[in-house]
């Protein structure tokens, strides 16, 4: 299966890939790693790059990596179509101090404009 | 501390503080008390959850089963103020809220930091006027502790919740997504604002 991961910037992008890493190793998916322009999240887009880069290298997958500039949702929806993916994975939320899942915008408009099947990861 | 969240610019406030005992709609005498050591009283709130129906779960609370309850509560047990409100001895209705804080047993000023709250109204319950009292003495309650400054997120889509919010002096902020995030700003304890 064509596997596209799209991560911004956050903890949940990192466990995110740590699972998608888990299961391609396990089913022997191709993967696509596609690195979001997210300002305000927690890592930039090129410290979030440098990270995938070392997770997949110390898994020894072969993915191709990329970067996509402007608006993360439409520009990874936008990729999404352009390229022949069974599946597109994205973190799966977060969780308020009470435990209430919270997804952001992201996920909303990636959920609502991707023609392919859509994975979050909790 | 620096607020993370965007907040009204008026205070809202005064509101009743427990313990107060009120008729609701069908005419059942409801019993509201605050329960800061909610330890305490756990079995009964475990109870409660218990017997809640899951479609009126939001945002995967409150989780299902015994003992996925009881972690749950148990989690948020420690440092969050709460008030229930029980209907011949049980508990039917119970109002909390949470700090947005990293470690809870740290928290020194509880004027500076940040709230999230959750209400929830048992099923045979609910349209009987018990939610709003709940959250109005939850928030009189908290005024009362120097809580300020107190947010929730609801589904978007959960038009009599929202209403219910927008009453009582929450205003939305926040981005848009599946859920709207509301803030609002209680009067210090001296009715000061």
């Amino acid at each position: 299966m064509d596997v596209l991961v799209g991560l911004g910037g956050s903890d949940e992008s990192i466990k995110t890939l740590r699972q998608t890493i888990d299961r391609t190793q396990a089913v022997g998916d191709d993967l696509t790693v596609a690195i979001l322009e997210k300002p305000e999240a927690k890592r930039s887009q090129d410290e979030m790059y440098e990270q995938a880069d070392t997770l997949l290298t110390e898994a020894d997958i072969d993915a191709e990596l990329v970067r996509l500039e402007g608006d993360p949702g439409s520009a990874l929806v936008d990729y999404t179509e352009q390229g022949e993916f069974d599946q597109l994975v994205i973190g799966g939320g977060t969780l308020s101090p009470m435990g209430k899942i919270q997804l952001g915008p992201i996920t909303e408009f990636v959920l609502l404009n991707s023609p392919t099947t859509v994975k979050l990861v909790r | 501390m620096e607020p993370t969240r965007i907040y009204p610019d008026d205070r809202s406030g005064p509101f009743p503080s427990p313990p107060t005992t009120i008729d609701d709609r069908e005419g059942r005498p409801i019993e509201i008390r605050a329960a800061d050591d909610l330890t305490t009283e756990l079995e009964d709130v475990v109870a409660m959850y218990d017997e809640f129906d899951p479609s009126d779960r939001a945002q995967g609370i409150p989780p299902t089963g015994e003992e996925r309850i009881r972690d749950w509560l148990e989690t948020i047990a420690e440092e969050s103020v709460n008030v229930i409100a029980r209907h011949d001895g049980a508990v039917i209705a119970h109002a909390t809220l949470v700090p947005d804080v990293d470690e809870p047993a740290a928290i020194e000023e509880r004027n500076e930091i940040e709230w999230e709250l959750a209400i929830f109204v048992l099923q045979a319950y609910q349209r009987a006027g018990i939610g709003t009292q709940l959250l109005e003495h939850l928030l009189g309650h908290a005024s009362d502790v120097g809580i300020e400054r107190v947010w929730l997120t609801v589904e978007r889509w959960n038009n009599p919740a929202i209403a219910l919010y927008e009453r009582v002096g929450f205003e939305a902020t926040g981005s848009e997504s599946f859920e709207q995030e509301m803030a609002i700003v209680l009067e210090g304890e001296d009715g000061s604002g």
